[in-house]
């Protein structure tokens, strides 16, 4: 009675306690933030062959399907994949060891050849670009996968966001008219990086 | 297992049983069953994995000569 309470010995009591609580507080927070935060992505999309249409067009749609926000950003030859129409991207097997070149027709020993033939006779006959992209598109057609058109328009009905870099729209010497009316936004690195911060996950395609 | 709506994506590869599937699903209300059919390989981990983010409910999963079916409830 009438003593005055130690002030050292609450603050270490306060300190305690305040150490018992905290960190299940603050892993409950965390785990709060988590749960309610919607996951994003996004892309930066640099090519623009058929083949190479596929990662960006297949991981947005699929990225929109589980519920992320996607943006992407489309430099250099990835323009070509805003263009309005994209049925013509070609695919090179020229200096392109890694693709299999097997036909998409006849017999299954026939299909199951891989046909190696020489950069030097590939670059020699006029019109293989054209030939081999045939014969993609048909390998492509019989296995069930999507084509890119298709693929767009489903990224765009998902709500894709689809940004074109001005740079190189200038750079090549497109206009705006030359590419699909959803690309609302063309802008630069400086506009795209504080995105790519914000985003859980960044692709360089 | 009843269900409300049936949906055939066979011959189909990736990504599109499971775009196919998520717009199916939201046409549908939530405690509806969907049943999907997929001829895909990859189906099977993907549908495990797009519950698991997309909160729907993966009931039931079989296959019977290379046809995968699954039985998803929406959210």
């Amino acid at each position: 009675m009438g003593t005055t309470p130690d002030i050292t010995l609450i603050e270490e009591i306060v300190r305690q306690r305040l150490d018992e609580i905290l960190p299940k507080k603050l892993e409950e927070t965390l785990a709060q933030m988590k749960a309610n935060k919607t996951p994003s992505m996004t892309i930066i999309a640099t090519k623009g062959t058929l083949d190479w249409a596929y990662p960006p067009f297949i991981l947005s749609s699929t990225a929109a399907a589980l519920g992320w926000n996607v943006s992407i950003f489309f430099t250099f030859y990835g323009l070509q994949l805003l263009k309005k129409d994209i049925s013509d991207l070609k695919i090179s097997p020229l200096g392109n060891p890694g693709m299999p070149m097997k036909m998409p027709f006849g017999p299954d020993w026939f299909k199951g050849i891989n046909w190696n033939i020489p950069n030097l006779v590939q670059a020699g006959m006029p019109g293989f670009e054209s030939f081999a992209t045939t014969l993609m598109q048909r390998t492509i057609k019989n296995n069930g996968v999507a084509g890119i058109a298709e693929l767009r328009s489903l990224c765009l009905e998902a709500g894709v966001n689809m940004i074109g870099c001005q740079m190189t729209v200038d750079l090549f010497g497109f206009t705006h008219e030359d590419f699909i009316p959803e690309v609302k936004e063309y802008c630069g690195a400086a506009s795209f990086l504080p995105m790519a911060q914000e985003a859980d996950v960044t692709l360089f395609i | 297992m009843d269900f409300n709506k049936d949906l055939d994506t066979r011959g189909l590869s990736c990504p599109l049983p499971i775009l196919r599937a998520k717009k199916a699903l939201n046409e549908m209300q939530s405690g509806q069953v969907l049943r999907l059919v997929s001829t895909d390989a990859g189906s099977v981990k993907d549908f495990e994995a797009f519950c698991r983010q997309t909160g729907n409910v993966l009931l039931s999963q079989t296959e019977a000569n290379k046809e995968y079916i699954f039985f998803l409830q929406r959210k």
